[in-house]
């Protein structure tokens, strides 16, 4: 079992999910968050002040999934979030020791689903 | 060939009567009605004072109405576009707006006599109003020019750049707003000859801009979101603020119309309120009966639905039309938005077109059944108080300004497209037009 961990652009979700949803992939949870990469991103201006360098807004998933769906998770958030420009954000894999549903109490596998 | 439709379509929908003088907008001032000596009078000035100013709210309440109804990323967008349209429509009127639209004149237009306020003085105008300052008119009507195109947002709302908007705007203002105002409330507008009522625009701004609005959301298309998923709003509460400042302001807009402190304006307010409460009520209920729940979204636009269509009824119908006028015009907008805007795939994203122009036309037309001259006695009876006859002129009234209105609106959307593009680029629309357009953003997620 795999925790997949993607930070993409805010605008590229629908088609992640979407990608996702092709792959069967139904369960994932989304948070808004704020982060640095590489780029230095869209500058705003407010009143003549220039910003430049600020933390910049993304969108980050987790995903809980069983081995076999690794790779057709990864390839699903890139089809979905590539742009080709910096800012196209990262997909983590974490090996994820125990998964548990709380309603029925399962474990492993069978929890994931 | 679009070169000619304009003239062409004129005579055809004139006869060739109306507009044989079109070439001729500075020939002498045309002849007014006789009225007793113009004297100011102060309890009618400061009315129509206050009245312009309560107006000139309902642009920025229209900001927020709307600016909730869209998605965060572009609610800068919005209120930019709409707060623009306070700067330049305000400086387009007091330049030339105002002379082509009320300028003397039997015209296609009033000409430019007035450019630049030339003669519009702080005397009264009897041709307008004998009891009010001639430039406490024109300002009055400069928040009418306001509001008008900013409704027109509402359908291209979301994807529209920048630039182009500016630029439709002001031409839009130029060749269908002030034209149309001048044939129905000029001077010798020949609208208003022919005895069309319209007490505070329902033709000239209301179906005006809702024409507009559909003929702007067919020609931009709809966004790339639009079949795939829904678009909620993000701040339904600015939503409401944005409808009750509308409501609010709505007293100067129906009211003021009387350019009297009188009973006249007692009339319109209280057939105004009227309106607005039955059409909220309406939609509410047809919520609830048809999507299961009493929706806020849903009584706000049957507020404004309500308003709509009693504006150019406020001067001419007493509380028992009201109450029907408002009824209605919740069950046909809430039938346009709901379910014919779905059938013809169209994306009017915020209904400009689905409530102004669905409501403005009724309105119109249940003006010629409604109006009785026990209100106003300067008015005429409607179908129900024994005069057929007003409702083919309020008929006449309404397919003129449709189709002007949606050809020539056409026409410049396409010209502007062609020049410079109307739309964003799909990268653009995708991170939103806050800050692509004005590279701010309306909300932070820190501090």
């Amino acid at each position: 079992m795999k925790l997949i961990i993607a930070i993409i652009q805010p605008h590229r979700l629908e088609q992640v999910k979407e990608e996702l949803y092709k792959a069967e992939v139904n369960l994932i949870t989304v948070n808004e968050v704020l982060g640095h990469g590489r780029q230095k991103g869209v500058t705003e201006v407010y009143r003549g002040f220039k910003e430049t360098g600020n933390l910049l807004r993304k969108v980050r998933l987790e995903i809980a999934v069983n081995d076999n769906f690794v790779e057709p998770t990864i390839k699903a958030i890139i089809k979905g979030a590539q742009t080709g420009e910096m800012g196209d954000g990262k997909i983590f894999v974490v090996p994820m020791e125990e998964c548990i549903r709380i309603r029925t109490a399962e474990k492993g596998s069978l929890a994931i689903g | 060939m679009r070169k000619m439709l304009i003239p062409m379509m004129l005579i055809l929908l004139t006869g060739g009567t109306a507009f044989c003088e079109t070439v001729s907008p500075m020939s002498g001032m045309a002849p007014v009605v006789a009225t007793p000596s113009p004297k100011i009078d102060t309890g009618d000035t400061s009315w129509v004072l206050i009245s312009s100013a309560l107006v000139m709210l309902m642009t920025p309440g229209l900001a927020f109405f709307y600016g909730g109804l869209v998605r965060r990323k572009n609610v800068l967008g919005v209120l930019m576009q709409c707060l623009i349209i306070l700067a330049v429509m305000s400086l387009q009127w007091v330049i030339f707006g105002y002379s082509l639209a009320f300028g003397p004149g039997k015209g296609f237009w009033g000409g430019l006599q007035w450019f630049m306020l030339h003669g519009v003085g702080l005397e009264p105008y009897p041709g307008y109003s004998s009891t009010i300052p001639h430039q406490a008119f024109m300002i009055f009507q400069a928040m009418f020019a306001v509001i008008t195109p900013a409704l027109i947002i509402g359908a291209f709302a979301e994807r529209m750049k920048f630039s182009a908007f500016l630029i439709f705007t002001l031409l839009w203002a130029t060749f269908v707003y002030d034209p149309l105002a001048h044939w129905v409330w000029g001077i010798d507008g020949w609208l208003r000859n022919l005895g069309a009522l319209d007490f505070a625009g329902g033709t000239v701004v209301h179906i005006n801009a809702g024409i507009a609005a559909l003929v702007t959301a067919l020609v931009i298309g709809k966004r790339t979101c639009y079949d795939k998923y829904p678009t909620p709003p993000h701040n339904l509460p600015f939503s409401v603020l944005g409808a009750a400042l509308l409501w609010f302001g709505w007293f100067g807009f129906n009211a003021g119309s009387a350019l009297s402190a009188n009973g006249l304006a007692a009339n319109a307010f209280v057939v105004t309120n009227t309106a607005a409460a039955a059409a909220a009520l309406s939609w509410a209920l047809l919520d609830w009966r048809f999507n299961g729940n009493p929706t806020m979204l849903g009584t706000i636009s049957g507020a404004v639905a309500g308003l709509v269509a009693i504006t150019p009824a406020a001067g001419f119908v007493g509380v028992g039309g009201a109450i029907i006028i408002g009824l209605l015009v919740g069950l046909f907008c809430f039938i346009s938005v709901g379910f014919l805007k779905h059938k013809l795939g169209y994306d009017d994203s915020l209904d400009a077109f689905g409530v102004h122009g669905i409501g403005g036309i009724w309105g119109a037309m249940a003006t010629g059944l409604f109006a009785t001259k026990s209100v106003n006695a300067a008015g005429a009876d409607g179908l129900f108080f024994g005069n057929p006859r007003q409702l083919w002129i309020q008929f006449i009234a309404v397919a003129t300004t449709i189709v002007y209105a949606f050809i020539v609106t056409w026409i410049i959307y396409k010209v502007v497209d062609k020049v410079i593009g109307v739309r964003v680029v799909e990268k653009d629309e995708a991170i939103g037009l806050d800050l692509t357009q004005h590279n701010e953003r309306a909300y932070t997620m820190l501090e």
